[in-house]
C-alpha cells in the first residue's frame, strides 16, 4: 500500500510541476468577483448618464443641458475607470493569491499570458476606437463582449482552463446583441458584471476554499 | 503483493529525486527553460540544482545551451528525445505499478 501511495504522490508531483510551470495558476476566482462588480458599477453610472440625458429624469439637472460630445466623454471615462478598477482589484486579488501559493507572480508564465490575452485585445481596441470615430457607437458593446471572450478563450491554454468557459459565455452574448443593440446596458451586465461574479465565485469554490481547507488540516 | 510481477525494476532510478523528477516534469512540458525559472520552480539551492541537472545531462536526458541575452549569460535547458522516452516509460511504470496494487 505503501509503495502504491508513494507512485500516486510522484504522479501528482509530476503535474503539479507540468502545471506550474506551463500555467499561471495564481488567477484568483476574487479577481472575476471584483472584476465583475466594477462593471456592475461602471454601467450603473454609464446608464444613469445617458438615462439622464435622453430623458433629463434625474438629480443631475445640469446634465440636461449637455452637449452631446460632452456626455460622450463623460461615459467614455467611466469606461475607462471602470477598466482600470477592474484590472487594479483583479489585480490585486492575484497578487494576495499568488502570495499564498508563493509562485511568483511575474515570470515565464505570465508574460505568456499576457501576451496572449494582448493580441485579441489590441484588435479589439482598433476596432472600437475607429467604430466610435464612425459614431458607430451601437457597435461597442458587442465589441467589447466578442473581443474580450476572444482573449479569454486564447488566455484559457495558459492559465486555469475553466476561462475558456467565460470566453465563451462573451462571445456568445457579445454575437446575439449585434441584433438587440439597444439593450447594450443588459448584454454588458450580463457579460462583464454577472459572468465574471458566477465565474469569480466558481473559480474561488473549486480551487481556493479547498486549499484553505488544505491548509488548515496540514497546520 | 507477493504474486506480481516486480514494476520496479522498470522505474528509472535516475528520476529518484525529487529534484530530478521536478527537472524532467517541467522540461517535458516546456521547450526550454532557464536555471533561475528552474530554481524558483522547484524551489532549490543553485548547487543543489546544477548538480542535478549536471547528473541529467550525463545521462543524455537534457540538453544545455548556453546564449546570451544581450551582454548576460543565458544558459536553458531542453530535454532530449531520450530524456522524453525515459521520462515517458517512467511514467508509464509507475501507472503500472498502481494499477497492479488496486
Amino acid at each position: 500500500m505503501n509503495a502504491k501511495q508513494q507512485s500516486l504522490q510522484e504522479l501528482q508531483q509530476i503535474k503539479q510541476m507540468m502545471e506550474r510551470s506551463s500555467k499561471f495558476i495564481s488567477l484568483s476566482g476574487l479577481s472575476g468577483i471584483s472584476a465583475g462588480i466594477c462593471a456592475l458599477a461602471g454601467a450603473w453610472f454609464a446608464s444613469q448618464k445617458i438615462h439622464c440625458w435622453q430623458y433629463g429624469d434625474c438629480q443631475f439637472g445640469d446634465l440636461i443641458n449637455d452637449t452631446d460630445r460632452k456626455v460622450q466623454n463623460e461615459v467614455l471615462l467611466i469606461a475607462i475607470l471602470t477598466f482600470v478598477a477592474a484590472l487594479a482589484t483583479s489585480f490585486f486579488f492575484t497578487f494576495l493569491r499568488s502570495k499564498k501559493t508563493g509562485i511568483p507572480l511575474f515570470g515565464t508564465t505570465t508574460i505568456r499570458l499576457l501576451w496572449n490575452i494582448a493580441i485579441p485585445l489590441v484588435a479589439g481596441a482598433f476596432f472600437l476606437i475607429r467604430s466610435m470615430q464612425l459614431d458607430q457607437y451601437e457597435l461597442i458593446t458587442p465589441g467589447c463582449l466578442i473581443f474580450y471572450g476572444l482573449a479569454l478563450v486564447n488566455a484559457s491554454k495558459y492559465t486555469l482552463g475553466e476561462i475558456r468557459f467565460l470566453g465563451y459565455g462573451q462571445i456568445i452574448l457579445g454575437i446575439i446583441n449585434l441584433w438587440f443593440i439597444g439593450n447594450w446596458v443588459i448584454f454588458w451586465v450580463a457579460g462583464f458584471g454577472v459572468l465574471h461574479i458566477i465565474y469569480g465565485i466558481v473559480m474561488w469554490y473549486k480551487y481556493e476554499r479547498v486549499s484553505r481547507i488544505n491548509n488548515d488540516t496540514n497546520d | 503483493m507477493i504474486q506480481m510481477i516486480n514494476p520496479i525494476e522498470k522505474l528509472n532510478k535516475t528520476f529518484d529525486s525529487r529534484v530530478r523528477l521536478g527537472i524532467m516534469s517541467t522540461l517535458m512540458v516546456n521547450d526550454k527553460i532557464n536555471f533561475n525559472d528552474l530554481k524558483e520552480l522547484i524551489a532549490v539551492t543553485d548547487g543543489n540544482l546544477a548538480s542535478h541537472i549536471k547528473s541529467l545531462e550525463e545521462s543524455g536526458y537534457i540538453k544545455v545551451n548556453k546564449g546570451f541575452v544581450g551582454r548576460k549569460t543565458n544558459t536553458t535547458y531542453a530535454v532530449t528525445k531520450a530524456g522524453e522516452k525515459a521520462f515517458q516509460q517512467h511514467l508509464g511504470a509507475l501507472e503500472k505499478m498502481i494499477k497492479a496494487m488496486k
